[in-house]
């Protein structure tokens, strides 16, 4: 760790200086302006962002480590920063015309996206369990604060205070396993702890499992999923938006990481961890969401069992796993925004309404919005030609190389359940009676749904680009 | 001239399904445009299929028209059709049109809507039968129920959210498992690529999964007893236009995929499960006759009927002989044009009276004269009179059966006479009998949009019944090469088993 680094070589982490940066100085401009700039902090936070997403695609190519090897720059990381910006991007979008609406407009909001995107892309590139801790809190600080971002209301921080106990439990879970890492391992970095899992004995498995009940906790993976359904529903909107993009995507970043570098040559050790994990997640993702009214806490349940299947890759730990994953991550961050964008336009006389009863009839008063929340909701089930079967796809054929049939079995079985809350909801959009018509669509949610809307039904057309990528990322960690 | 036919008529659909859905408003006009673009935009489908036909080299049993582009890394665009595939394509092009013309006046809410998703699933449907790899396939083959899923649910009768929910989740519930299957093959053989697929020989044991994995699939489609209940549902609930899709195309594909993949790609899982499938069709060719006799409703009758009729279709292609296929082949044409137009007529009459209580009829004959004509063919056709396309496909898979397995062809032919009798007990409760409910006393005969209906279909109908030869002659050259390769590889299994047991033997001395 005393190796000095090169000025030069700081280059690759250019993305992370720019948000650093940003936020610092977005920071300072909301503290001395006040109130009145939070708009702009805001829309400046995206633009931001937008220079992120830029710079990583000109950080130089090829695999550089850091800091003593405790942070990686590769194409893994680039394929999955890249999905977090989109994600938190795409999600603040979403927030603009929410802010404005609701007389939220607090120019912290943009700024502890922007923190917490940095701890995302940090916890994406950790190789060792030291940066992984410190990745892991500044993304989980600034989302503790963000759940409880609207102050007067109960339910916000009733939402936030949940998240944050829970999430200090399970950081504190996390730590404790990183500590019986290195105990019996001797070391916190990736590659020590690759050549050392072989002698690491009980010792190590023990710590495997606290480290894995972090992880799970971060993705909201069965059985560590209870805080999901009541953050979802109590964070406003945007911020549930947020929370179901971009920290799962870190989250999964890092699982994968951690399990493919550090623990590979034990898989058969922690694989049948993640095998359990990912059915339990596919299955009450499945069941439980059937009796939601609520759409968020439905999504909640959507997102539980999503993770489920990205998990299934990963089970697989191989190669193609985790391109299956990155694929996964990748469709399921796009079908994650445009449906929020539906959800937050669900908007009847300026009050935003929840219960999917109120979509009634979308599919006569708003044609448009409703085909595309349709295929979006049919993508999210997994039903060919849509992006969502191409994304389970992937995971699904991982696994049976793996020779995982039972997990392939219990998992399309369990996508046919959840096939049947996505159906409902469309059902309830194109077969009942209209209810009355919503607000009139904002111009910022209609070009996010579009897009991702688009982007889920034409994938099927031209998928090479994403498959190229997943490739390549994915043979960047073997 | 190298223009790629079998993609135009593919995707045809699907662009005039686009150019409805930028049109604005929901006026007549609106309606009127929507109306008119999808019958051009089927009729045009139709035309080119037709240079299909014409092009068409019936005495090669390869995939004709190919076209292969690079798409997913493991899978890849290929499309062809061979002798099997063609005819289903035919009937998918050929009906479109007709379910446009049925829905002109009986569909008068959300035309556009409506007219979009039966283009979306006619290029679905051509694609199925298209398809040359085993992922698109798949694609296409479940994307159907999404339209499907919607035209019963928008459109249906007033149980149309429950048969809606039971069509689409039993369907993907069989088909999940296809696609696990599926993955399976693509690791054993590192391609999803059809052909190849056919000549690569899988091991027994995953030969024994994977064609249950399919038969869950198909078996669903089908349907086969006793996974048929959602058909019932679906007919009862599904409009006018709805059923004959469903009764003449969708249940062909599961028929098709027994033919493309079960038998060719695992043929001794075939011939082993073969007992299986004799036992379901012989099942469903008797039991669901018997529960066709006590229906009260005709589409519910028809639907059993259906039932029945493709246990005749799955007889027939495991029976493996070439008369079992070709005949399993012919049937399903034939059930495709003749279920369709049963369906058409009950159509007809809901459209007047809006019930389909069969009990509400009677005595139609008096008023509707050509109507009951009409009626008595497809009715005839249903029960297998000679002469008619219906006794084609049964007589010859009966025969093939009948080389192999006496017993079961014995039991089936049982089902010819019960399709008689539910068939013709139909016809006399509607048709004949005395007209005396004031509900049908006004009621008019078919008028010329019907009348443009029927005549193609009575037409074909008696046609095939007369000369089958130009169906079973685009399908014979590709059923012989099957049917080759399947006892060919029979017979290469044999051998290695015996040299196996052999070995074992040696071994042990």
């Amino acid at each position: 760790m005393t190796a000095t680094v090169p000025l030069g070589d700081l280059f690759v982490m250019l993305p992370e200086f720019i948000l650093l940066g940003s936020a610092i100085v977005l920071l300072m401009a909301g503290v001395f302006r006040g109130e009145v700039s939070s708009p702009a902090v805001n829309s400046a936070s995206i633009a931001m962002l937008f220079l992120v997403a830029l710079a990583l695609l000109i950080v130089p190519s090829g695999r550089h480590e850091l800091f003593g090897g405790s942070f990686v720059v590769d194409d893994f990381s680039r394929f999955l920063k890249m999905l977090t910006v989109i994600g938190s991007a795409g999600s603040l979008l979403l927030s603009l015309d929410y802010l404005t609406f609701e007389k939220q407009q607090k120019f912290e909001f943009g700024v502890l996206v922007l923190l917490s995107t940095l701890g995302m892309m940090i916890l994406i590139s950790a190789a060792d369990l030291i940066a992984l801790y410190l990745g892991l809190e500044l993304m989980s600080l600034a989302l503790y604060v963000i759940a409880a971002s609207n102050r007067d209301s109960i339910k916000s921080t009733e939402a936030g205070l949940k998240y944050f106990v829970l999430g200090a439990l399970s950081s504190g879970m996390l730590l404790y396993g990183a500590s019986l890492i290195y105990g019996f391992t001797g070391t916190v970095s990736f590659a020590g702890i690759a050549k050392a899992a072989g002698q690491g004995g009980i010792g190590l498995i023990f710590g495997i499992v606290f480290l894995f009940v972090g992880f799970c906790f971060k993705i909201s993976a069965v059985p560590f999923h209870m805080w999901t359904p009541d953050v979802y529903e109590g964070a406003p909107t945007p911020v549930t938006a947020f929370f179901a993009a971009a920290p799962k995507v870190a989250g999964i970043a890092i699982f994968v990481r951690a399990t493919t570098v550090a623990l590979h040559d034990i898989t058969h050790e922690w694989q049948q961890i993640v095998v359990f994990v990912s059915i339990a997640s596919m299955v009450l993702g499945a069941f439980a969401a059937i009796g939601q009214r609520n759409i968020k806490r439905l999504m909640a349940y959507s997102s539980i069992g999503h993770m489920g299947f990205a998990l299934v890759g990963l089970a697989a730990g191989t190669p193609e796993g985790v391109q299956g994953v990155l694929i996964y991550m990748a469709i399921y961050v796009a079908m994650t925004l445009g449906v929020f964008a539906a959800i937050l336009a669900m908007r009847r006389g300026g009050v935003l309404v929840e219960n999917i009863g109120d979509l009634a009839g979308l599919a006569r008063t708003h044609p448009t919005m409703a085909f595309f929340m349709a295929m979006l909701l049919f993508s999210l089930a997994g039903i060919p030609p849509l992006a969502g079967f191409f994304a389970k796809f992937y995971v699904f054929l991982a696994a049976i190389k793996a020779g995982l049939f039972t997990l392939a079995v219990l998992g399309v079985l369990a996508s046919v359940v959840g096939a049947y809350y996505y159906l409902l909801i469309v059902k309830i959009m194109y077969f009942d009676e209209p209810a009355k018509n919503f607000d009139s669509m904002p111009g910022r949610l209609r070009v996010v749904l579009g897009v991702s809307g688009l982007v889920n039904i034409l994938f099927g057309v031209y998928p090479a680009p994403l498959l190229v990528l997943a490739t390549a990322a994915a043979k960047s960690l073997f | 001239m190298n223009w790629p036919v079998l993609s135009v008529v593919t995707f045809l659909p699907l662009l005039g399904a686009l150019f409805i859905a930028l049109v604005r408003g929901d006026d007549n006009l609106a309606r009127g445009t929507a109306r008119w673009v999808a019958l051009w935009t089927t009729l045009v489908t139709f035309a080119i299929s037709l240079i299909l036909v014409f092009r068409f080299d019936p005495s090669s049993p390869e995939f004709q028209f190919a076209e292969k582009h690079d798409w997913l890394g493991i899978a890849s665009y290929h499309m062809g059709v061979d002798g099997i595939s063609l005819p289903f394509v035919i009937l998918t092009t050929a009906l479109m049109p007709i379910c446009i013309i049925a829905s002109w006046t009986a569909i008068q809410k959300r035309v556009k809507a409506y007219m979009i998703a039966f283009l979306v699933l006619e290029t679905l449907m051509i694609g199925t039968f298209a398809a040359l790899d085993l992922v698109l396939f798949y694609l296409f083959f479940e994307g159907g129920l999404i339209p499907m899923f919607l035209i019963i649910g928008i459109w249906g009768g007033p149980r149309r959210v429950y048969a809606s929910f039971k069509f689409f989740l039993y369907t993907l519930l069989g088909s999940v498992l296809m696609l696990l299957a599926i993955m399976a093959m693509y690791w054993d053989a590192g391609t999803t690529d059809i052909p190849a697929l056919m000549h690569h020989g899988f091991p027994l044991g995953l030969q024994k999964w994977a064609w249950l994995a399919f038969f869950a699939s198909f078996a669903v489609k089908m349907p086969m007893w006793p996974v048929h209940t959602w058909l019932p549902d679906a007919h009862v609930e599904a409009p006018t236009a709805g059923s004959v899709i469903l009764a003449a195309i969708l249940l062909k594909m599961g028929g098709y995929g027994f033919l493309r993949f079960s038998l060719p790609m695992f043929p001794s899982a075939s011939h082993d499960f073969a007992p299986l499938i004799f036992t379901l069709s012989v099942v469903a060719i008797v039991y669901t006759s018997l529960v066709a006799l006590v229906q009260e409703d005709i589409k519910k009758l028809i639907a059993y009927s259906s039932v029945a009729h493709m246990g005749f279709v799955t007889m027939g292609i495991f029976a493996a002989t070439a008369q079992g296929v070709a005949g399993g082949i012919f049937q399903m044409i034939s059930h495709g044009i003749v279920s369709g137009a049963l369906f058409l007529c009950v159509g007809v009459v809901y459209d007047r009276i809006h019930t389909r209580e069969i009990a509400a009829y009677g005595g139609l004959v008096n008023r509707m004269p050509l109507y009951a004509a009409c009626f008595l063919v497809f009715t005839l056709a249903n029960v297998g009179l000679p002469g008619t396309s219906g006794f084609v496909g049964e007589f010859l898979s009966l025969i093939g059966t009948f080389k192999v397995q006496v017993a079961v062809a014995f039991f089936a032919t049982l089902g010819v006479i019960l399709s008689a009798a539910y068939a013709l007990w139909l016809y006399r409760k509607v048709i004949f009998g005395v007209l005396d409910k004031p509900l049908l006393m006004g009621i008019k005969d078919l008028g010329w949009r019907e009348s443009l209906i029927f005549a193609p279909l009575v037409a074909l109908t008696i046609l095939f019944g007369v000369a089958p030869k130009p169906v079973l002659d685009m399908s014979s050259a590709a059923v012989t090469q099957l049917l080759d390769n399947y006892n060919h590889a029979l017979a290469a299994a044999k051998t290695a088993s015996l040299n196996a047991d052999a070995a074992t033997t040696g071994a042990a001395r």
